[in-house]
């Protein structure tokens, strides 16, 4: 057997720009997939156009002030923008491609909402004009701005919630305003009870005025109780949603190096897919098998070496790759011998498919695009988050990755980069019933080999 | 239908007795027997779908026969195929050592170096197979069949993507193996081929041996005048109701 590993190693020597592509190939995808999970969203380029008037976006609510302004810019955060002094130069912006959407905030914003905070009429606008020729991206920007126009929506109805809450407080608790420049006292609900029950103790029994004042404490008491109730009340309702956060026990990976992971095994998959699949098609189309298994060398032992093979060259470039990487994310080097189990029983389970699938194919493009054609839906299918999709969906993607080798490759790598649950040993056992199960199917697939 | 035994072999190193093979329903080889001498060059001809490769296969060990048994062992016979089985990333010597090597052969080197000589491939030794003309990939092919020095050659169709100065240069080769003991058995299409330099020739159709003798003896059975031998094998194949 190691003759035919040896030749098999001279064959992929004499193929420099195969085994480039291979190599090359998965990096690539791997690395652009881990970009992709470990990198922020990008913040999309949107035209702004303000038309408040610099120190015009204050309104006034009770007794205080509040600026829109401030809140407003919290919008800006979550895109980059490029600001024009008009509507239609914003609008210029999309037009020409530069910006991917134009917000526009209207000159009487300011009065729009004091409007809808003083008298609950009103519906303050702004304008978002979005580029329609690229729907992902005009879905993007879209997302973008309104996931921060609702955190400025909550902002505003925060503070005046909050004014609310404090006037509320003063006409309970007494305080004092700001009336034309003057410090104007105000006496409150509880204080007036307690002004009302003094004079109501000083009048003589029998004064008719006891009576019109009892009226007037009840009423007094009624109000305190009612008010009472409010504050809490209108703070629920400024903030509408608490979440409480409950970590389960067991560590979980960090994102970057789930993303390594996954940039690991996705390369490790293509790898020992195509060089498996490959190398076993390589024997029909050279028309070899039939010598080779003719006494030679038993079927059994020629896909063992096939997936040998294939697992010996995918471990160790991505063993290679998984520690170049540690140079950039936290990988732990503790865990060095689980690093080379995981992806040893990772890259055999998938050196057992890709026999599988050579098995299938009558020549070497056919197994390569087979191969291929199976990797992506495989690693998908597998990184689709758990809850995602409806549950009869979610049934059929769990037992899809279940039969696949990525799914327990990701899981066993992960922990042993980092030592995330779940813990190593049932990924490592599924990935040697799948090695055993893919390799019992090549064998009854190569039947087809000799006919 | 009944078989025409002309002449028996002397010494015989490989015999068929009733060989049968069924594919599903289909006969592809019906009861087939026949004994082969001791350097003897024997074609195996007949038309399309008669079960020539089949029956090369078989006495190989590359495929089982539903019944019936083949004498000489298939470690013992030398097998090469009508699509020259190399790996063509490998050089002529290459190839040659790795299959020496899987046959385990005691010195790999002088079997190399004896294969590299007999096939005059000398000079192409570290040339890649891929870049070798058909003619000489088909000599290697067949160097590989001599490895481990069989008793029984086997070649299936070894000429037909030949040209006619390669076709007399591998002619040449193979007499001379039968010529040092090899019995060599060849299947071909080309009738005029197999009367020129097999000894005997074994006619199949539908599976079943109509005929083994030497070719002067196939003329003999259609009687008549016959043009050439191409002709009495046509009408002999009419004869029989093929």
């Amino acid at each position: 057997m190691r003759w035919l590993f040896i030749k098999d190693l001279q064959i992929l020597r004499r193929s420099p720009l195969l085994v480039g592509l291979l190599i090359v190939y998965p990096i690539a995808i791997a690395l652009m997939i881990g970009f992709a999970l470990s990198s922020p969203p990008g913040k999309p380029k949107v035209a702004f156009y303000s038309g408040v008037a610099p120190g015009k976006g204050t309104i006034s609510f009770g007794s205080q002030k509040i600026n829109v302004s401030d809140d407003a810019s919290q919008l800006l955060q979550s895109i980059t923008p490029i600001r024009v002094h008009s509507r239609e130069a914003a609008i210029a912006k999309v037009r020409s491609g530069e910006a991917l959407a134009a917000l526009i905030v209207p000159a009487d914003i300011p009065q729009q909402i004091q409007s809808l905070v003083s008298t609950g009429v009103g519906s303050p606008t702004v304008e978002l004009i979005l580029n329609s020729k690229d729907p992902l991206e005009r879905q993007f920007a879209d997302q973008a701005i309104n996931a921060r126009l609702a955190d400025v929506e909550q902002a505003v109805s925060k503070q005046v919630l909050r004014v609310a809450v404090s006037d509320l407080q003063q006409v309970l608790n007494g305080g004092s305003i700001q009336f034309l420049g003057q410090n104007v006292p105000l006496l409150g609900l509880r204080n007036s009870r307690t002004v009302l029950r003094g004079t109501i103790a000083s009048l003589p029994p029998g004064s008719p005025l006891r009576v019109a004042l009892q009226q007037v404490v009840g009423f007094a008491d009624l109000a305190i109780q009612g008010l009472s109730f409010a504050s809490p009340v209108l703070g629920s309702i400024g903030t509408p949603l608490t979440v409480n956060r409950t970590e389960l026990a067991g560590s979980t990976t960090p994102t970057d190096a789930y993303a390594v992971a996954i940039a690991v095994i996705v390369s490790l998959m293509f790898l020992a897919l195509l060089l498996a699949a490959g190398m076993l098609a390589i024997e029909r189309e050279e028309q070899t098998y039939l010598r080779l298994v003719r006494g030679l060398i038993s079927p059994g032992r020629l896909l063992s070496e096939k997936i040998g093979l294939a697992a010996a060259c995918a471990g160790g470039v991505t063993l290679v790759m998984a520690a170049c990487v540690s140079a950039f994310v936290h990988l732990e080097w503790g865990r060095f011998p689980l690093w080379m189990i995981s992806l040893a029983l990772a890259a055999l389970a998938f050196g057992a498919l890709g026999v599988a699938i050579g098995a299938l194919a009558r020549e070497v493009r056919a197994a390569s695009l087979l191969a291929f054609l199976m990797a992506l839906p495989i690693a998908f299918v597998a990184l689709v988050p758990a809850n995602a999709v409806s549950g009869g969906l979610q049934a059929v993607l769990d037992a899809v990755a279940f039969v696949f080798p990525f799914k327990a490759a990701l899981q066993a790598a992960g922990n042993a980069f980092n030592g995330s649950a779940p813990g190593i040993g049932w990924p490592l056992l599924h990935l040697a019933i799948l090695t055993a199960v893919f390799w019992v199917i090549a064998r009854i697939s190569l039947r087809r080999f000799a006919q | 239908m009944t078989t025409v035994a002309a002449t028996g072999p002397p010494s015989s190193t490989l015999t068929a007795r009733s060989l049968t093979k069924q594919f599903g329903a289909r006969t592809a080889l019906s009861s087939v027997s026949f004994e082969l001498s001791v350097g003897e060059l024997v074609a195996v001809i007949g038309p399309n779908g008669a079960g020539k490769t089949t029956l090369l296969s078989i006495l190989a060990g590359v495929q089982r026969a539903t019944s019936g048994e083949v004498t000489l062992a298939p470690e013992r016979i030398g097998w090469v195929p009508q699509q020259p089985a190399l790996y063509s990333k490998l050089s002529v010597a290459e190839n040659l050592r790795l299959f020496a090597r899987l046959e385990k052969l005691a010195d790999t080197e002088s079997a190399v170096e004896r294969m590299l000589t007999q096939t005059d491939l000398e000079q192409r030794a570290g040339e890649e197979v891929g870049r070798l003309s058909g003619g000489n990939q088909q000599r290697l092919n067949i160097a590989i069949g001599l490895l481990s020095e069989p008793a029984a050659l086997l070649l299936d169709e070894p000429s037909s993507s030949l040209d006619p100065r390669q076709r007399e240069r591998l002619w040449t080769f193979v007499g001379g193996l039968a010529g040092r003991g090899t019995t060599v058995v060849f299947s071909t299409h080309n009738v005029a081929e197999a009367e020129r330099y097999a000894d005997r020739v074994i006619v199949l159709a539908d599976g079943e041996l109509l005929f083994i003798g030497t070719p002067p003896e196939l003329e003999g059975t259609v009687g008549g005048d016959p043009r050439d031998f191409e002709t009495a094998f046509v009408r002999f194949l009419h004869s029989r109701g093929h």
